[in-house]
């Protein structure tokens, strides 16, 4: 595959942000101002619906799909061709095969092909499956070197093996200079690399702890929490797995543990993590307690993000702003993203529903939004 | 009724659509008719569903998952009986009721 450096992201500017919000209980909107200080909340859309993912196209900046499922019925993905007014369903939403004897419970990530391929989509669900569409979301097909491949079962556990939320496949990456070339993350099952668009898997797990399992250094089995690519430099990938922080530059296969670095009493342990658009070597995270019986909340209720300037051998704590004592929410791995502008905006929402916003890279935050219900994920379109 | 051709629609089956189904069928459309062709009677449940599906593309794959089974928080009554699968025969003049359930918050 070519390796070349991806053209650096000029920084928008002066544009409204826009924000996708997906909840357990629909999707809602936030946009802003110029300056990114004055925000309007709008929605609900698909109220009632459990909303996993809403992503917009960049390809032509007004398709929008959404993941979406209830309580009772079965999932399915909606899309809307002028930028979220209206809404249809997919023709043919994500669904194994009848002689795979799967089902799919709900789809879970959304990913836009590459810039090369117009219309192209990804599908990650859970249980863990892969699916493209060819034709903006409409209809779905399975894509069957992964989902057919005789070692998925034995890379991924059974069906029902999976976490209480149900296993997920995830962080679905296409490298921007090869529409053949993608990484999957699976929890659990680990990060795989296709080189031929998904006909043919490997695990690319060197590295990576997974101390929840007997072999102390397993090929796959790994539960990565969320995979991102640094936008301007392709060969970098991050990783927040469920034992620790990694990054990675290929075309070396093992994976550098980067959490060493963090505070002790933090930890290394949550599900989030983006890289900043016009830098590789910087990230944030936002730690949660994996201690005892994993918590999952902010440590010690004092939530914040975590800031590494360099690749990861450090890091510096971003709060001011944020509450500082008796703070129980979480950022789940959807919901901690990243603008644009310069500087960067950065957004996260919370499992109780708060919606908070940086326009200064971390410096300060403060409250977008209040009241919304438990925040799935959260994408800047 | 003995119909003539095997696709001549040959009975029709009255289905209750709960309102989170209601988004297929129409939001005042409590009570759908769905028609049976003659090489299709005595219609069996999945056979009203699929009949369901054709007048409104969608709604099968929310009530039944990709291995034909009823989806595990809806229940499916012909008649007054809750139907265990789909091969169950809907009866002339019998309804289809189709229930979404919901717990918690």
């Amino acid at each position: 595959m070519p390796r070349t450096t991806a053209t650096p992201a000029r920084p928008a500017t002066a544009k409204r942000v826009r924000l996708l919000v997906a909840t357990r209980k629909g999707l809602w909107t936030l946009a802003s101002d110029p300056a990114r200080n004055a925000w309007k909340l709008a929605g609900p859309q698909f109220l009632g619906h459990i909303v996993h993912h809403a992503v917009q196209d960049p390809r032509d900046g007004k398709t929008l799909l959404a993941g979406a499922r209830t309580g009772h019925l079965g999932p399915t993905v909606f899309r809307s061709l002028d930028n979220g007014r209206t809404w249809k369903e997919a023709a043919r939403p994500p669904a194994f095969g009848e002689s795979s004897g799967r089902v799919v419970d709900h789809t879970f990530w959304l990913t836009p092909g590459h810039a090369s391929e117009p219309g192209a989509w990804y599908a990650g669900t859970s249980p863990q499956g892969l699916f493209r569409s060819n034709d903006g979301g409409a209809t779905w097909d399975g894509v069957s070197g992964f989902n057919q491949h005789p070692d998925r079962k034995a890379w991924c556990g059974g069906d029902q093996d999976g976490t209480p939320d149900g296993a997920k496949l995830h962080s679905i990456v296409v490298d921007p200079r090869d529409a053949q070339h993608l990484y999957i993350g699976m929890s659990s099952g680990g990060v795989f690399e296709s080189t031929d668009a998904g006909h043919a898997w490997r695990p690319l797990n060197r590295g990576v702890r997974a101390d929840f399992l007997p072999d102390p250094d397993p090929v796959f089995g790994h539960d990565p929490h969320c995979v991102r690519m640094a936008p301007t430099h392709p060969d970098r990938l991050y990783q927040q797995n469920h034992c620790g922080l990694y990054r990675i530059d290929r075309p070396n296969d093992a994976w550098q543990d980067i959490g060493v670095g963090m505070p002790k009493t933090i930890g290394s342990i949550g599900f989030p993590l983006v890289v900043h658009p016009r830098d590789a070597e910087t990230l944030w995270v936002f730690p949660m307690d994996g201690t005892s019986v994993w918590p999952r909340t902010a440590p010690q209720g004092r939530p914040a993000l975590y800031r590494s300037r360099d690749g990861g051998r450090t890091w510096k704590r971003q709060d001011l702003g944020l509450p500082k004592a008796q703070c129980w929410w979480t950022v789940k791995r959807q919901a901690l993203t990243i603008d644009a502008r310069d500087p960067a905006g950065i957004y996260f929402g919370t499992t109780s529903g708060d919606l908070w916003g940086s326009r200064d890279e971390g410096r300060t935050f403060r409250c977008l939004a209040r009241h919304l219900p438990h925040i799935y994920a959260l994408e800047a379109a | 009724m003995a119909a003539q051709h095997t696709h001549e629609v040959a009975a029709v089956v009255c289905v209750r659509v709960p309102t989170p189904l209601r988004s297929y069928t129409g939001a005042a459309a409590t009570n759908v008719a769905v028609p049976v062709l003659a090489r299709e009677l005595p219609p069996t449940l999945g056979g009203v569903l699929a009949a369901l599906d054709t007048a409104y593309p969608g709604i099968r794959f929310r009530i039944v998952d990709e291995q034909g089974r009823v989806r595990r928080h809806i229940k499916l009554f012909v008649g007054y009986a809750l139907a265990g699968d789909l091969a169950v025969p809907v009866p002339a003049g019998v309804d289809v009721m189709i229930v979404a359930a919901l717990s918690g918050g």
